[in-house]
Parts: C-alpha cells; structure tokens; sequence
C-alpha cells in the first residue's frame, strides 16, 4: 500500500505561486459545477426538469430560515468528520475509520451520561465533550500505533475497525446497556444536564425567526471552534508543524530529528478525537441516546468533505456545508418533485470522482516540466 | 456448530466472498488497491437482477453483472491508471456512486428504492435422470449448490494457474512489484494494470450476481460490507488465490455460525468480528506476515 506521503500529493500543488493557488481553489469549484450538470442530465434523462429540480433543492436549503438552520444542522456532523480525515491527511494517514471512531465516541458519550445522572450541567457537558473526544481518540490510536509500531497500513485496520465499532457497540446497546421494557436497540435518554441546547430560542432572541422545532444545536458551534482548533494545532504549534513535515517527507522529518512513531500516533489520536466529537450533535444535541446503526455513512462522507476542502480545516467547513445544502434540498426534491433523493448520492460520488482527478490535473500543470522528466527520475530511483 | 447444514451454508456465504477477493487480487497484483469491490459487488447485483428481471434468463443475468462490474471497475482504471489519482479515493467515490446510482435506477425501474420485485433463480446443474444411476449419482455432486458455487471454485484453481503458470500472470504479478522494470522490458504497465483492474471488475461482478440470484432480488446496499471482508480475506490470504479462498471460507463460516446464533448463549456480534479482527492479528504478523506487492497503491 502506500507510504506515508505518498498522499501527499494532494497538498503539494498549494506551496505554489498566486496563480497556481487561484487555479487550486477554483478546481473543487469547477467539479461541483460539473457534478451538478451530470446531475441534471441524468434528470433530463429521466423526463424531469432539471431546472425545476435545482430550483426545488435549492429553495429547500434557501427558501426559509427553517431551511438554514437545516442546512448548518446537516453540516455539523460532517464538519467533525471532515476534519478527521484532513487532520489525518496532513501526517500522511488515510484515516477512513471516522464512522468507527464516532461510533465509539458517541457510545462512550452516551454511557458516560447514564453514569453520572445528578450532575450539573456546567460539569456535565464538559465531561461529555471529552468523553466524545476521547471515545473517537482511543479508536483512532490503535491503527495509529499499529502503523507506527508494526508499518501495518492504516486502511486496512481502519476499514476492520469501522465494523469492529458496529459490531461492539451493537452488543453493548442489544444485550447490556437497552432501554428497559423496549424493543429498539437503543440506550435510556441521557439526563437533560448533558443535553446541547438548541439555537432556535437564541435566534429568536436576535429575531431570527428560526422555529422551535428546528433541530439546529449549540454543537454547531463547537464544530466552529473545532475547525480553528484544528488550524490552531497545524499551523502554531509544534506538534503541527511535525505533523505536516512528516506528511510532506517522512525521511527529512526524521532526519530534522522529529519522532516519526509519535508523531503518527499523534496525529491518528487527535483525528479521531475529532471525529469521536459528532457525538456532541448526534448524542447531545439531537437524539440524547445511542441507537444502535444511527450513522448513515457519516464517516464516510467525512472523507468526501476533507477532498472537496482540499485537507484544510476552512475548506471542510465551506465543503460540509455545501454537502448541508445538498442533504437538506434532497428531501424537499424527494416530496415536490419526481426525482428520486437518492440522486443527490450519485450528485456528491461524482463529485468527489471530479475533484480527485481535478486535483491531479491541476497538480501536474503547476508542477509543469518536472513531469515530463518523471519517468527518467523513477528509473534513477529504481537502480 | 460443526453440522453439514452449517458448513453447506458456509461454503454457499463464501462463495460471493470468493469472488470478489479473487477480483482484488487480480488488482492488487497489478500494483492497484481496489477498495471498490464493495460498489462493484452492489453494481453486479443489481444489473444481475435487472436482466434476469426483463430477459427472465438468469445466465443473461450473470453476464449483465460482469459487464457491469467491470464498466464500474473501469471507472476505477480511469482514475487511478490514466489521471493516477488516489487508488483508495477513487475506491471511496465509486462505493458512493454505486449505492446511490443502485438506489436510483431501482426507484426508476421498479418505483421502489428499497427492493426490487423476486426473479427466477438459476436451475441446477442435472444430467438427465434417463442415463441411469450414475447420472444419478453425478447429479447428487453437481445438482447440490447453485452452478455459481462450482463457477467460484473452478475460479480459484484457474486465478491460481494465471497468476503463477503463465506469462501474462507473470507479468502482472511484475507490474505489482517493479513497474519501471516491467516497462524496461517493453511490456505496458497502463495496459497490465487496466487488465488487472477490468478482470477484478468481472470477478466481483460476478460475486455480485450470486448475491442478488441466489436471495432472487436486489435489495438496497445488499453488498452489506462482502467487498470490505472480500478485501480482508485476500489479505488474510497472503495475496494467494487458495489463501484467500480459504480464508473466505472461513469468514463464511463464521456468517453462517452467525445466523444459526440468532437468540443464543453467545452474542452473534461477537461471530461478526471474526473476520475483521482476524485481519487485524494477521497483518500484525502473529501468524505469519502477510506482505502486499511492493509497488501497490503507487501510480505509474
């Protein structure tokens, strides 16, 4: 499988010139674009306007303040699981275990809840954001240290471990920790102490005429703070730094005397912290339990958001909000129109598909000549 | 645990494991990751199920899942041989596409997005009853499984002859390790790849058309993971057709144990973890170290 930094050709055409950035940035752009047209073609194809069919998914993200805060609602998750997966990526990891990580993380967040009933709110939600974090984190460590100690790929075990998670936290929500007297596979409700309050009556405050019933959480504001954190740890501090130089060439690193093992460890801990905290919108903002299966491929898409965000912790938040967007319009299309909601999947795979080979187009151009002496370089190399 | 019932079942859950694990070889060999098999898995058995559905020949079905496996996988060859983008990305992406696109076309076709409407299976394999005893004897060996069980073992034999027999195997197998040596000695990598790559699209093409055939209809993300444990098994397997078999086998096993557990002393989730935990041990190298082509995951 490949090297640490072998993935890091996706970050590598940013260290380039004004005009190479601006190419950079429009690329994500032009391949929403153009997953957009293929979108509507396949809604011509099927006798639908796909003008009325935009014009359907956009009003629902748009059309209302209900409809925003869905937006920011739908976001939150995958701003957490983005982030994962961009943190990973700048040490040179494919972290695609997010949704085992926020399984743990929102297990973990769940039982902790159920152990401390009588606390107070100010201690209790703390805790529980911690417990999140360090649900995910725990995960995401055991790859980490596999990879470090052992050079056993991350991929694998991750994509092991997601259903490890599934499995474990099946069992654990089935045969221990069920809801008395009920049939669905799912703990008690956690104490209202630990509950994320809801943005509507702070909205309302402001009046911003944001309903009661909208689902949109103080969780969403973590998320914010998570994504500067995020920034905050690779770009001004230490550990970032030797998280990126490891990224960027894990045999200079080491030479610069930085300790490679730790460093991975490092990075896979903190990436799965971040995922481990969708549990603060999943647990304590909107279901206040575990329900056993209750993400849908959240991690997943996590790593849809981190390529379209190009591994930066402000292009996950731009791109999970665009993916809000689309899975808030998705049901609006599904009830007005003829189309089925499941295009918006095949919308978002195509994106991805278009950004990834966007990114490689545009890294060869920025890298211009040095590609056409590549072949003779590998043959070097390989002498 | 060890009934015939169990292990007929066992080797019944292999058999679409064994397919598709033999497909990521094929890949992995040439020096290609293919994290796609689970898409390729779903692809093959919806297009399985929509040619039987309006042909009502199952066979025609087996061979709409192959082509759409490997039109699937050729996505895959695209991205990652042709633009050289990320093989795990691109893996990612087509598993997205593939349970979205399944969704939609089932909605489109049957205006359900869930299920699609039952299909005839596939006949047995049967001599006719006319030529006597031994006919009938043969019968019992060939008539027990659905043909596609026999189709995936006869696969293994032949992966095992291809890879290690001939001289497009050794080619391949080249291309996995050393590509620039490959390319020295004039053989195209791009092409060696795009082979490997489209002959794993068939293969869990085809894996997917037993899924969907042997419970009769497609049912939404019925691929459920096979192509992740699929991937795990060739791992387990050491990158060897006989290996992965086996190994697929034994995680086949562990379903069908699963199943039977349903509402027993020992909590079926356990059984579940078998396969991913197994990997997980393997790759450590407590039994042995399982090490992948050298130049795999590396574009050329």
């Amino acid at each position: 499988m490949s090297p640490p930094g072998a993935l890091g050709t996706i970050t590598r055409a940013r260290k380039s010139d004004g005009a190479g950035k601006l190419v950079s940035l429009l690329s994500p752009l032009v391949a929403v674009l153009a997953a957009f047209l293929v979108g509507g073609l396949v809604v011509a194809a099927i006798g639908e306007s796909p003008l009325r069919f935009y014009s359907v998914l956009f009003r629902g993200a748009f059309g209302s303040v209900d409809g925003i805060g869905l937006v920011l609602f739908n976001a939150t998750p995958l701003i957490f699981a983005g982030l994962a997966v961009a943190f990973a990526f700048r040490s040179g990891l494919f972290n695609i275990g997010g949704e085992g990580q926020l399984y743990i993380g929102s297990f973990v967040c769940a039982w902790a809840a159920l152990k401390m009933p009588g606390a107070p709110a100010v201690l209790l939600i703390p805790v529980l954001i911690l417990a999140s974090a360090a649900g995910g984190a725990l995960w995401a460590a055991i790859p980490g240290y596999l990879k470090a100690r052992f050079g056993v790929h991350e991929v694998i075990n991750t994509i092991m471990m997601n259903f490890i998670a599934v499995a474990l936290t099946g069992y654990l929500v089935v045969e221990i920790f069920k809801e008395p007297g009920q049939m669905t596979p799912q703990t008690a409700v956690i104490p209202v102490a630990g509950e994320l309050p809801r943005l509507a009556g702070f909205f309302q405050s402001i009046a911003v005429p944001l309903p009661n019933a909208n689902p949109l959480n103080a969780s969403f504001l973590i998320a914010l703070v998570a994504v500067w954190l995020a920034w905050f740890i690779l770009y001004r501090t230490t550990l970032g730094y030797e998280i990126r130089a490891v990224g960027h060439n894990t045999s200079a690193a080491e030479y610069a005397g930085i300790n490679v093992r730790r460093t991975l460890v490092m990075a896979m801990l903190l990436s799965g912290a971040f995922a481990g905290l969708v549990a603060t919108n999943e647990i304590m903002g909107f279901r206040h339990r575990f329900l056993d299966n209750f993400s849908s491929g959240i991690g997943f898409m996590g790593i849809a958001v981190a390529l379209l965000g190009r591994n930066s912790p402000l292009g996950v938040l731009f791109a999970a909000l665009l993916f809000g967007v689309l899975n808030t319009g998705a049901l609006e299309v599904d009830i007005f129109t003829d189309v089925p909601r499941e295009l918006i999947l095949v919308v978002q795979a195509v994106t991805i598909i278009l950004v990834v080979v966007g990114n490689e187009i545009v890294r060869r151009r920025l890298a211009g000549g040095a590609q056409k002496r590549r072949p003779s370089k590998e043959g070097l190399e390989a002498s | 645990m060890f009934e015939l019932v169990v292990l007929d079942s066992a080797l019944r859950m292999a058999t679409p494991l064994i397919l598709a694990s033999l497909g990521g070889l094929f890949s992995e060999r040439s020096g290609v990751v293919n994290i796609a098999l689970e898409g390729i898995l779903l692809t093959g058995a919806f297009a399985s199920i929509l040619a039987t559905y309006f042909t009502g020949d199952p066979w025609v079905g087996v061979a709409a899942g192959i082509f759409a496996g490997m039109l699937v996988s050729l996505i895959h060859a695209a991205v990652t041989v042709i633009f050289k983008a990320d093989q795990i990305v691109s893996g990612v992406a087509i598993n997205l596409l593939a349970a979205g696109a399944t969704q939609f076309l089932t909605w489109i076709t049957w205006g359900s997005s869930s299920n699609s409407p039952t299909v005839g299976g596939m006949a047995r394999w049967s001599l006719p009853e006319t030529w006597g005893p031994v006919a009938r004897g043969i019968n019992v060996v060939i008539g027990h499984y659905p043909p596609l069980v026999y189709v995936a073992l006869a696969a293994v034999a032949a992966a095992h002859v291809v890879l290690w027999h001939t001289p497009f195997g050794l080619r391949l197998r080249a291309t996995g390790e050393h590509p620039s040596a490959v390319d020295a000695l004039g053989v195209s990598v791009r092409k060696m790849r795009f082979a490997g790559i489209l002959l794993s699209g068939a293969l869990a093409g085809l894996g997917g058309a037993f899924l969907a055939l042997n419970t009769h209809q497609f049912v939404k993300n019925m691929s459920a993971g096979r192509g992740y444990i699929a991937l795990a098994a060739m791992i387990f397997g050491k990158w060897n057709p006989v290996g992965a078999a086996l190994a697929c086998l034994l995680f086949g096993y562990a379903e069908a144990v699963q199943m039977g557990l349903q509402g027993q002393q020992v909590p079926s989730q356990f059984v579940q973890m078998i396969p991913y935990v197994l990997t997980m041990v393997a790759l450590v190298g407590v039994i042995g170290r399982a090490r992948p082509p050298a130049a795999l995951g590396k574009p050329y």
